[in-house]
């Protein structure tokens, strides 16, 4: 096979990363200049603030992926770029990098979701069978997305309200945790217990869909109410009760949704995949399922970054899906719905 | 030398093709507000009708501040990222010397004014001295009540450039018959002005950390930094 090499970017959020892919499945290189440091002053992502970060860093970060992959302009074949979902301002700034290095080179331009992107880590992992489903958990999104072929994705079910990895960061917040609030609340989860038994919203619909705001609500409701009394609840038990809750409507809906919608694969994807205790939970659950394999996107590529673009930029290469020259960002870009009645 | 020339700091878009100081191309539109869309289309379009292509290019200029923040990114992007990944020469100047620039008149002082929303204003005084428009006043986001008395200190002649809607009347009132106003169109950028003022400086050494002057920090930034006034307000972005 001819060798094919991607140079891929993403700047949705507070994450400045460019990568080289080669053949879709092996990272040349991925340089990711994170924010997180400068957001955590203002204790959350500040629009304005990421996009002059983006700027500061983009052409930067395009040289070290071209160092550190050792390669030049004219090796590679495609541009791609997270056009969305995201911040405008963020998006902009790869949008528009990434339009004119294909623009100066001669390369077509293949724009990406950044949700795809985010399944498409776990194409680093083995390739991807369909039909195949993924859960989606990021600071946010929280879907489960269908994949009948490559290329098509499809919504059976979405958070109503807030994102699981948002309902981390508020709750976070009350535990003194600054944002992002994930890995720290996990933590604390594994040495505490589930006793304060928080609402699982939603676990009884028929929908797949999520809800994680009575659960927050409930989550500040307690601790509000411990405050006024004077009462002191240790940190470790509401961090695991709280999660107890979030992982189990995860999986349950999960369990539900891969029980009316066969599939070869399940994939756990997105920022808040890296939570431990949702990676244990989705493999015990899915013993039961024989004809279904769980691809764990790697810890190291469930955060943004522009490799997992590449992946999925690889897909609509070869699909000849190219944007041109008046791509825009789209900040509330979303995967289509599952047709109703549709038969998989 | 062929030049590429970007200004998309405000609602207007302009982009110019030069040959030395000869005008190869140039178009300016007024009216979409979505410079992301429409900047790369421009451009490609522009290097089509004079038969360029992008390695044909030498150097490109662009206005890099102030104005409005997304539309400063928008050129600036496009112009730092094609200055890195062709290797060539990159220029950046004023936005607001971008328009004194469309005044010729020798020895006469020119500001430009954009509305920066509660009556301040981003702005910056200018004679135009050979032909090009030399800086008397630093660029700067400031209240248009403390920078009228500046214009009126200078006891000169000023043209005032750029959005003087909710200026107009106060300008009058202060500078009385120094006030010196032009047809709105020379409040329009034309990329060839930036083009012809860039064309011999000094590119910048180093295109990665080039930015847009913003003139203005983030309201979060500069409340962070009122708080932690002992805080090294340095470096916060870290490749891992």
């Amino acid at each position: 096979m001819e060798r094919n090499l991607i140079l891929s970017f993403e700047s949705s959020c507070d994450e400045t990363s460019v990568a080289v892919i080669e053949n879709g499945d092996h990272i040349l290189s991925n340089i990711v200049a994170t924010q997180i440091k400068s957001h955590q002053r203002f204790g959350g992502v500040v629009p304005e603030v990421a996009s002059r970060h983006h700027i500061e860093q983009i052409t930067s970060c395009i040289e070290d992926a071209l160092t550190e992959a050792q390669v030049g302009y004219d090796d590679l074949d495609a541009v791609a770029v997270t056009y969305g979902p995201g911040l405008v301002g963020a998006l902009l700034i790869g949008v528009t990098a990434a339009k004119t290095v294909a623009f100066a080179h001669h390369l077509p331009l293949v724009p990406v979701n950044h949700m795809a992107g985010h399944i498409y880590a776990a194409r680093f992992l083995k390739p991807i069978e369909f039909p195949a489903m993924a859960l989606l958990v990021s600071g946010g999104h929280t879907e489960l997305v269908y994949m009948a072929e490559p290329g098509k994705f499809e919504i059976i079910g979405e958070t109503r309200d807030d994102a699981a990895g948002e309902a981390y960061d508020k709750i976070g917040r009350v535990l003194g945790i600054n944002y992002p609030a994930g890995k720290e609340v996990d933590r604390l989860a594994h040495l505490g217990k589930d006793t304060f038994d928080f609402p699982r919203a939603m676990d009884q619909d028929d929908s797949f869909d999520f809800s994680f705001s009575g659960l927050k609500s409930a989550f500040l409701n307690t601790t509000h109410h411990a405050d006024q009394i004077g009462e002191t609840l240790s940190r470790e038990d509401l961090a695991a009760s709280f999660q107890q809750a979030v992982v189990d409507v995860l999986a349950d809906k999960t369990v539900r949704a891969l029980r009316e919608f066969p599939v070869k694969q399940l994939i756990l994807a997105g920022g808040v995949a890296a939570n431990l205790g949702l990676r244990e939970r989705l493999t015990t659950e899915l013993e039961a399922f024989d004809q279904t394999e769980l691809l764990l996107a790697p810890l190291k590529l469930c955060g943004d970054n522009a490799a997992m673009i590449g992946a999925a930029g690889y897909v609509f290469y070869n699909q000849q899906k190219f944007g041109d020259a008046s791509l825009n960002a789209d900040p509330s870009l979303e995967f289509d719905w599952l047709a109703s009645g549709a038969t998989v | 030398m062929k030049l590429l020339a970007l200004d998309t700091s405000n609602q207007p878009l302009s982009v110019a093709l030069m040959d030395d100081d000869q005008l190869l191309a140039q178009t300016t539109v007024t009216v979409h507000p979505k410079h992301a869309s429409y900047l790369q289309p421009i451009i490609e379009s522009l290097m089509t009708s004079v038969h360029l292509e992008p390695e044909d290019l030498d150097r490109v200029v662009v206005a890099d501040g102030p104005g409005s923040y997304t539309g400063l990114r928008t050129a600036v992007t496009t112009a730092k990222t094609l200055a890195a990944t062709l290797n060539i020469d990159l220029v950046g100047i004023s936005s607001i010397a971008s328009i004194a620039a469309n005044v010729f008149t020798e020895g006469q002082l020119v500001t430009v004014l954009f509305d920066g929303r509660n009556d301040k204003v981003f702005t910056g005084l200018y004679r135009i001295q050979n032909g090009v428009p030399v800086q008397v006043i630093a660029d700067q986001h400031t209240a248009f009540d403390q920078w009228l008395p500046q214009l009126a200190a200078t006891g000169e002649p000023v043209v005032v450039l750029g959005d003087l809607a909710n200026f107009r009347d106060r300008l009058a009132a202060e500078l009385k018959t120094n006030f010196m106003s032009l047809p709105a169109i020379m409040s329009i950028p034309q990329a060839q002005q930036i083009g012809r003022l860039g064309l011999n400086m000094t590119p910048v050494a180093n295109i990665n950390g080039f930015v847009p002057r913003y003139l203005r920090l983030t309201k979060a930034e500069a409340d962070w930094r009122q708080q932690h006034p002992e805080e090294d307000s340095g470096n916060y972005v870290e490749k891992v």
